[in-house]
Parts: C-alpha cells; sequence; structure tokens
C-alpha cells in the first residue's frame, strides 16, 4: 500500500492534480479493501491510456504550431497521405495499450466480481479461518433504505453498521423502483431491483461514519434516499446492536406495509423483531397474504438472477 | 372510469384547463417570452409577405439543400431550449445546499433534466447530423437530390412533429420525470400516471419514424446515385461516414420503436412487458433500449469523423493522411458499436465474463478511433495549416476529445465503472465527448460550408468568439463534474448536504454561463455576417480550396446541383479535377428532370402531431379520427400523379452562363 500510496502521490503531482491524496475523494481514498482495489484500477487504467494521449495532446499542439501556413521554413507535401510503417505504428499502439488493459479488465473484474465472497480483508490479510461474513439484507423502497440483519434478527431504516474487517455479503433488492445501493468509501455499487437479487460482498477497514446513497434516479424521493454507514469496532458494533434491540420495535407484516406506503427524508427507524422470511416475502413479491410468491411461480424457478456459481443460500427464518 | 358512455371524456380524455401549470411562475414567465416571441416572429413574417415564398420555397420544398438548411434551423431553436434547461440545472445545483432549497423544487427539476437529455440527443443533435448530411451528402457524391426526395421532406416534417410535441409538454400537461432513457419501473403506469412519460413516447415514436426514413433514404442514395467513377472506395470520407451512420439508423431506430411501443402497451393496455410482477421485466427495456443508444451515440459521431476529416484536408492543403485506414476504421466502428451496449448497466449484476467481454469489446473500439487521431494528426504533418474558425473546432476537438475518449476507456473498466456508474464522473465523460465531438463537429461543419449555403462567408471575429467562448466554458463546466465524479456525487440530485461541493458546482456553473455567451456569439455572427454579406462574398463557389465535388459547384448551388454529372477519379475529385485544369461547359446544356414540390409531407407530418397529442392525452374520439385522416392522406398521396418536371435546356445555360461569368 505504502509504494502505491507513494506512486499515487508523485502521479498527482506531475498530473498537477495535487489534491487527489490530499483532498477528501472518497473514491479515489476510501475506507474499504474492494474501493480501495477499484481505486488503484483508476489509477492503472489512466496510468496506461496516458502513454497514447499525452504524446496525441502534444504532437496535435506541436503540428498545429508548427505546419501553420505562416510558417514557410516548415517542409510542405500536400500529395504525402501514405506510410505503411506509419499505419502500422497508427494500429498498433492502441493495440498494445488495449491488450494490456483488456487482461487488467478480465483480471480484475473477476476479483473484483461483487457477487464473489471475499478471500482477504485487507493487503495482506486473508479472511481469517471460522469467520463467517456478516448477511445484510438490503431492501430499496420508496424513498428509504431498509436493512435486515438475519443473524442477528434485527433491522434498521437509513442506518446502517457493520464490524471493521469482517466480510459483509449484502444481498440487495427492492419494493418497486429500480435504485443503485451504493457507499462509496465501501465498494462499488449494485442495481436494487424488484424481484430480483443482486448481491455484493465488501469489507470496511477503517472506522468512520460514510455516506451511503441511491445512485440511481428513482422518482420523487430520490434526493432523500439517503444513509449513514458505520464502520465499527465489534464493541462498537456490539453496542449499535444493543441500541436497536433496546430501541427497536417490531416489524410485523402490519408494521411493514404501513412503512411500504412512499415516504420521503425518513428517520433512522429501529426494529428489534422481524417477521420471519419477510425479505423472502418482499424478494418474491408476496408479502400479503395469499399472493402467490415468484418463486413458486414457473416451475419453481426463483424471480432473481441465477448465478450458479454463487447460489444465493434461500434461508427461511 | 364509469360504464356509461360519457362524450366528454372521449373527446377531451385526461385534457382540462387543470393541465396548464398557470400556478408555475417559471412556466408561466417562460410562456409569455414563447408567446411573445412567437406573436411577434408571425408579426414579421406577415408584414414582410412572406407566407407564400416560405410555403413554396420552404415548407413543401423537396430539395435537399432546403430541407437540409430547415433541420439545422431546428437544431439550433432546439439547442436554446436544451441549453435553457442545462443553464437551470447548474444555478440548482450551484444554489441548492444545506438549508437552501435552490429554487426548483424536485418535480419540476425531474422534467427538466429529463427534457434536457432528450432535447439535446432527439432535437439538437440528431437534427444537425441529419441536416449536414442532407445538405452535403448529394453534392459530395455528385447527385441532383436524394433518391427519394418527398420521403425526404416527410422525414423533417416528422421530426420537427416530435419537437413540436415536447415542446408542447412544457406548457400543457408535463414531460417526463424520468431520465432521458426512461427506466421502467419509474415509467410504468403506476408509477407515473401522468401525461409526462406519454409525450416522452409520442414525440419519440414520431420523430423516430423520421430518422428511420431518412436513414433508408441515405443508404439508398449513396450506394445507387454516387456519380461516375466515385467506386466505394473513391467516395468523401464524409460520405463514408455517413453511410455507416444511415446504416447504423436503419439497424438501430426499429429496436427503439419497438421498446417504446412495449412500454406503451404496458401503459396503455396493461401488458407486463417491463413490470416488477406477473413476468415482467425492467432489465429487458433496459437491454434493448441501449442495443439502440448505444449505436446511437455512433450515429451521431461518426459523421462529426467525416466532417474533421474534410476540414483538416482541406485547411493543411493536403491529401488525408490513411484514406483507407479512414475507410476501414469508420466501418470498424460501426460494426463493434452493436457489441457493447451492456457497459451501460455493468452494475445490474451480469456477472464477471459477461462484464469483461463488454468492458473489452468497448475497450476495442479506442483502437480504430485513436487510429483515426493519428489520421487526422499526419495529416497536419507536412501541411500548410491555415486557421480559419473550422479548423479552430478541429484542433479543440482533436485536444478534447482525446480526453473525453479516455475517461470513457476507463468506465470500460468493470470494476472502475462500479464506483463511477452514475456518477457526475460519467455525465462529464459523455458530454466531453457528445460536446467535445459532436457539438464542435457541427459547428466546424457550419462554418466549413456556410458559404456553399449562402454564397458569403462568416464573420470570422464572432466565429473564433464563439469558439473560445465554447472551449473555455465547456472545460470550466465539465471538468469540475470529473472532480465531483471522484468525491462521489451522483447524477441527477436537486439538493446536496456537503458544503465542500459548492465550489465545484459553482465554477461549473460559470463555464456553462461562459457557454452560454459563445451560444450568443454563434445567433450574433449570423446577423453580423449578413450585415457584412458583400464583403464575405465568396464568387468562385469554391472559398477554401476545396477538394471534394461540393466546391466544384456554384455557392450556393442551383436547384439541380450540377448541369452535367461530373466524372470521378480520384477520392478528391474537385482536387484533382482543379489540378488538370477541367472548365465548366458552356454549352451541350439538356433539360434536367426534377421532382415537384409538394404539401404532403407537412399534412400528414401534422395530423401524426395530433394523433400523439390525442393519444397522449387518452383522447380516444379524436385519436381515431386523426388516424384515419392519417391513413387517408397517405393513400391520397400515392394518387399524386403530378410530381415532376423539366427545367428547360436554355433556362439551364442561362444559370450556368451566369454563374461562369460570374466566377471569371
Amino acid at each position: 500500500m505504502t509504494v502505491f500510496k507513494t506512486l499515487i502521490k508523485s502521479l498527482a503531482a506531475t498530473a498537477g492534480v495535487a489534491m487527489i491524496s490530499g483532498c477528501d475523494w472518497v473514491v479515489m481514498s476510501p475506507s474499504g479493501d474492494i474501493a480501495a482495489q477499484q481505486a488503484d484500477l483508476i489509477i492503472w487504467a489512466t496510468v496506461l491510456m496516458l502513454i497514447i494521449v499525452v504524446p496525441v495532446i502534444a504532437l496535435t499542439l506541436l503540428f498545429a504550431w508548427r505546419y501553420r501556413a505562416s510558417n514557410k521554413k516548415a517542409t510542405y507535401q500536400p500529395d504525402w497521405d501514405h506510410s505503411t510503417h506509419l499505419e502500422l505504428v497508427i494500429w498498433a499502439a492502441p493495440l498494445a495499450i488495449i491488450i494490456a488493459l483488456g487482461a487488467m479488465t478480465w483480471v480484475s473484474t473477476h476479483q473484483l466480481d461483487p457477487y464473489r465472497p471475499l478471500d482477504r480483508v485487507d493487503e495482506g490479510k486473508p479472511v481469517p479461518a471460522g469467520v463467517e461474513p456478516l448477511i445484510v439484507e438490503v431492501v430499496a423502497m420508496d424513498w428509504k433504505w431498509l436493512f435486515f440483519y438475519p443473524e442477528y434478527d434485527v433491522a434498521a431504516v437509513n442506518e446502517l453498521a457493520a464490524p471493521l474487517d469482517r466480510p459483509i455479503k449484502f444481498k440487495i433488492t427492492a419494493t418497486t423502483m429500480m435504485n443503485s445501493f451504493f457507499i462509496p468509501a465501501l465498494a462499488g455499487q449494485i442495481y436494487a431491483m424488484g424481484g430480483m437479487e443482486t448481491q455484493l460482498h465488501a469489507v470496511i477497514n477503517e472506522e468512520g461514519v460514510y455516506d451511503g446513497f441511491s445512485a440511481n434516479y428513482s422518482g420523487a424521493g430520490f434526493n432523500g434516499m439517503r444513509f449513514k454507514f458505520h464502520g465499527k469496532t465489534d464493541e462498537g458494533f456490539a453496542q449499535w446492536l444493543d441500541t436497536v434491540k433496546s430501541q427497536g420495535t417490531e416489524l410485523s407484516r402490519t408494521a411493514y406495509k404501513e412503512l411500504e406506503k412512499p415516504s420521503q427524508y425518513d428517520p433512522v427507524r429501529y426494529f428489534n423483531t422481524v417477521m420471519p422470511g419477510l425479505y423472502d416475502a418482499i424478494l418474491n413479491r408476496c408479502v400479503d397474504p395469499g399472493t402467490l410468491c415468484m418463486k413458486d411461480m414457473m416451475g419453481g424457478h426463483s424471480g432473481h438472477q441465477d448465478h450458479s456459481q454463487h447460489e444465493a443460500d434461500h434461508h427461511a427464518h | 372510469m364509469s360504464d356509461t358512455f360519457d362524450l366528454g371524456k372521449m373527446i377531451f380524455g385526461r385534457l382540462s384547463l387543470e393541465a396548464i401549470p398557470y400556478h408555475d411562475p417559471i412556466i408561466v414567465a417562460t410562456f409569455a417570452m414563447v408567446a411573445i416571441g412567437g406573436v411577434a416572429l408571425l408579426v414579421a413574417v406577415t408584414r414582410a409577405k412572406l407566407w407564400g415564398y416560405l410555403w413554396t420555397e420552404w415548407f413543401t420544398s423537396i430539395d435537399h439543400k432546403r430541407i437540409g438548411v430547415m433541420y439545422m434551423i431546428l437544431g439550433i431553436v432546439m439547442m436554446l431550449r436544451g441549453f435553457a434547461d442545462a443553464i437551470m440545472m447548474r444555478i440548482q445545483q450551484a444554489i441548492a445546499f444545506g438549508d437552501s432549497m435552490g429554487y426548483l423544487p424536485p418535480d419540476h427539476y425531474d422534467q427538466i433534466f429529463t427534457a434536457h437529455g432528450v432535447i439535446m440527443i432527439f432535437f439538437v443533435a440528431m437534427p444537425f447530423v441529419v441536416g449536414i448530411m442532407n445538405y452535403i451528402v448529394p453534392l459530395q457524391i455528385g447527385a441532383r437530390d436524394v433518391a427519394f426526395p418527398f420521403l425526404n421532406n416527410f422525414s423533417f416534417w416528422m421530426t420537427a412533429s416530435g419537437a413540436i410535441l415536447v415542446m408542447m409538454s412544457l406548457f400543457v400537461g408535463e414531460f417526463a420525470k424520468s431520465g432521458w432513457l426512461a427506466y421502467p419501473p419509474l415509467t410504468g403506469i403506476l408509477q407515473s400516471p401522468g401525461v409526462g412519460v406519454d409525450y416522452y413516447i409520442w414525440a419519440l415514436q414520431i420523430a423516430g419514424v423520421g430518422t428511420l426514413l431518412s436513414g433508408v433514404n441515405f443508404v439508398v442514395t449513396i450506394v445507387k446515385m454516387r456519380a461516375p467513377g466515385m467506386s466505394m472506395m473513391k467516395m468523401p470520407v464524409f460520405t463514408w461516414t455517413a453511410l455507416c451512420t444511415n446504416v447504423l439508423i436503419v439497424a438501430a431506430f426499429p429496436v427503439l420503436t419497438a421498446v417504446l411501443a412495449m412500454l406503451s402497451m404496458d401503459r396503455y393496455l396493461d401488458t407486463n412487458f417491463f413490470t416488477n410482477d406477473l413476468g415482467g421485466n425492467a432489465m429487458m427495456y433496459v437491454n434493448l433500449i441501449w442495443i439502440w443508444g448505444h449505436p446511437e451515440v455512433y450515429i451521431l459521431i461518426l459523421p462529426l469523423f467525416g466532417v474533421f476529416s474534410e476540414i483538416v484536408a482541406t485547411y493543411s492543403g493536403k491529401r488525408l493522411f490513411g484514406y483507407s485506414s479512414m475507410v476501414y476504421a469508420t466501418v470498424v466502428i460501426t460494426i463493434l458499436s452493436y457489441l457493447v451496449w451492456l457497459h451501460h448497466f455493468f452494475t445490474m449484476g451480469s456477472g464477471a465474463t459477461v462484464n469483461s467481454f463488454f468492458g473489452i469489446t468497448t475497450m476495442i473500439i479506442s483502437i480504430p478511433t485513436g487510429a483515426k487521431v493519428f489520421n487526422w494528426l499526419f495529416t497536419m504533418y507536412r501541411g500548410r495549416i491555415k486557421f480559419d474558425v473550422p479548423m479552430l473546432w478541429t484542433v479543440g476537438f482533436m485536444v478534447t476529445f482525446v480526453i473525453g475518449g479516455m475517461t470513457g476507456v476507463l468506465l470500460a473498466v468493470p470494476s472502475a465503472d462500479f464506483v463511477l456508474h452514475n456518477s457526475l464522473f460519467l455525465i462529464a465523460h459523455f458530454h466531453n465527448v457528445i460536446i467535445g465531438g459532436v457539438v464542435f463537429g457541427v459547428f466546424a461543419a457550419i462554418a466549413y460550408w456556410y458559404p456553399k449555403v449562402t454564397g458569403y462567408k462568416l464573420d470570422p471575429f464572432w466565429g473564433k468568439m464563439t469558439f473560445w467562448f465554447w472551449i473555455i466554458g465547456f472545460y470550466l463546466a465539465f471538468m469540475p463534474l470529473y472532480v465531483l465524479g471522484l468525491m462521489g456525487v451522483t447524477r441527477r440530485m436537486s439538493h446536496f448536504d456537503d458544503p465542500s461541493l459548492q465550489i465545484w458546482f459553482q465554477i461549473a456553473l460559470v463555464g456553462a454561463v461562459l457557454v452560454g455567451i459563445g451560444i450568443i456569439c454563434f445567433l450574433l455572427q449570423f446577423y453580423f455576417s449578413y450585415r457584412k454579406r458583400d464583403q464575405l462574398r465568396d464568387e468562385t463557389g469554391d472559398p477554401w480550396d476545396g477538394r471534394t465535388l461540393e466546391w466544384s459547384t456554384t455557392s450556393p448551388p442551383p436547384q439541380y446541383n450540377f448541369a452535367f454529372t461530373p466524372r470521378v477519379h480520384d477520392n478528391d475529385a474537385w482536387w484533382q479535377m482543379k489540378a488538370n485544369g477541367v472548365k465548366r461547359p458552356q454549352d451541350g446544356f439538356l433539360p434536367i428532370h426534377m421532382p415537384k414540390n409538394t404539401a404532403a409531407g407537412m399534412v400528414i407530418a401534422g395530423i401524426s402531431t395530433v394523433l400523439g397529442f390525442t393519444l397522449i392525452w387518452h383522447m380516444w374520439l379524436p385519436a381515431a379520427l386523426s388516424l384515419v385522416a392519417l391513413i387517408l392522406a397517405t393513400i391520397v398521396h400515392t394518387f399524386n400523379y403530378d410530381r415532376d418536371y423539366h427545367i428547360p435546356a436554355d433556362e439551364v445555360a442561362r444559370i450556368e452562363t451566369q454563374a461562369s461569368e460570374v466566377k471569371a
């Protein structure tokens, strides 16, 4: 990391954007391992492309100046329009860059696939044996976020917390509108869509309070679809759970139906008990009693996207 | 909604006085301005007794040159509307921090960003691109008109009809609050019950007919009507790019029509293509709209690549470097543009292998594009570059576009896209390529071909003012958005909490104001150039020492373009003719067979506008009547056999002799 940070700093200085490392550019200086790798990738890809872009801009300005009509000293060859050598270079140079970038893309896309369970919590720190990811079920509602913690049987509206250095597995769906679940300090975004489940694996490494929001415009209440994400120590996280349990109310079917009504700028709310199977019912669009669940329609296929290698476990409570 | 037959409802549908947003002062003021301006224009035209002239020489004209000019005027008018939307958004985002909610409530702001996107793409960029192709392509290939002249007039009026519907939504009802691609489920009938999405659908459907037909028209024109000797590999590069663009239009626009038809069925007939329930899937819409949408951005940029190729060769006084590699690059881009659409939604969970595939195909497009940039660069190399206004735009484009291209390739890396998607970084990227590429290209093309259209050059002073205000304004307006994107700021927000962001939005607003001044300079240059037209007059028809056939005829060209079909021996046909001392023919003129003007295009498009409006408002009875009228008008037009006439030989001789005298 230190090598990288030095490199980033020197690059930033040379590129004339000395603010990258100093300023509060959350995408470039995040606090979670996945987002940090994504930031590194942005730097590397940009450096690779600058190899072509900088000379092109320099040559454009240079040629524009040197071959200006008033400069009679410059060579003028009105019929020179072909050079096999030059054409080879013209096609080969971008090709070479794209081969390198393509390889980088293939590897990084698989490495940082949001569906892929983490194998490390930070650079040089593999996931300790026996540590299971914290499962958080995320529902994008109109216009607020609902987070379920099945492990602890609690839920919260517009507030999310997670312990440091423990992998988190988000399972994400939506009630109606298409939203995008995004905490820039933690990891890249993924869409939240009704009747479908997407996933995100991430880990937070630094204690702090970070912004989370919907990155996909979803109608009238979109502006207020924001929440705070708390990265907490184990003790801090335990305290947070205690608060949720002590201050929370019950999330019954009735309470959920009330919550489901469109609303904007909702305050943080806690729930200390959750109706069993509620997330699954939301995902399968059968919260109302008597409605047929999507997973039971169409020959038993569940409605969410089927990624067989990371098949999501349908745990019922 | 009752079982009894309600005649009022059948006639007026959802339309009532409530639909007029007279309670919104911004809209009322806008309406007042538009109304005063409109009435003033009508009075001016009437007092100058111009209606007859406009009707016979322009509205019903099937001359590709007149239609091309009308497309450009439509583009300029709609650009003012699109820019008004832009500056309103910039002001809102610069002031709506913390306790200040700005001056636009989300309900209004959301309509504005939707209208801005829709107008700029469909009713500014598209008319500009189609307009330039309309004027130039037949001249460059030595043809007298396009293959289907009536269809060309009809296409224009259908595009104008779509634009009229979008403009009506400002004062009657509302526009969509959905973003320019109108993703469901937000645009479903449950989530958007109002007329906004319907305005969107019908405006695009009607304009889409025009675009598709003009695509067919140009493919046929370029394939079938080239002058003898002009083999495919002797076509000017602009014509090549126009061909590729029209192939893209023909292949892509039916997809847009189909996807919007399915969305309208979801809204009108309770089908479930894209709903959350009953087996619908909104992701299918997203796939389909981008299968049209990605080729669309190449539809916009390719012809401007052609424009820059013409300009860079002309002002460098040199053959275009690597003609064949330019052509192959264009064709490769055309094909690849169909294989990249998924990069618009890497973040919907397609899986790593699929994402990598589409990421890499996207990057591959940068190879032919990079080759093009190098070709322009080596055209300048060892040239004698004259920095007239079109060349300034070209150099500005080359510098700006590579930056936009670089951020585009960055967004094509899926793992990077996960943090940049939907952010202001993305907004900065596509404005960087669309303004830096398409808009700069259009302005370059206008400055370049204006003397061909009018017979006098544009005043270079105002052209240079336009250029400098635009380019500085562009960088100030959009570089801060790259920064904001890296600060994790997402698009389509009308209010912010974090005060540290505000300075960047304020800088962006300054940039937008400069661009606005650039637009004013752009408009002023027409006025001042007209006043100075005698000084700026070009009698030669070839003011820039051009290379292609459009410069071989007079400025403006006669109605029939060429008295004799030119023979082509070189891809710089006119350059080669000049080098060989080819003289204008003085005699032996023959009568010229020409198509006749017709009002049918305007009539049918007018009825389409009414049909669209009545469908938007659920006015079923008038809708049914206008549908019948539409079909009848079309049938009646097919019985019009009075479609052509001949310009007599002595009339041709008179025009040509006059032109030769002036030239000599």
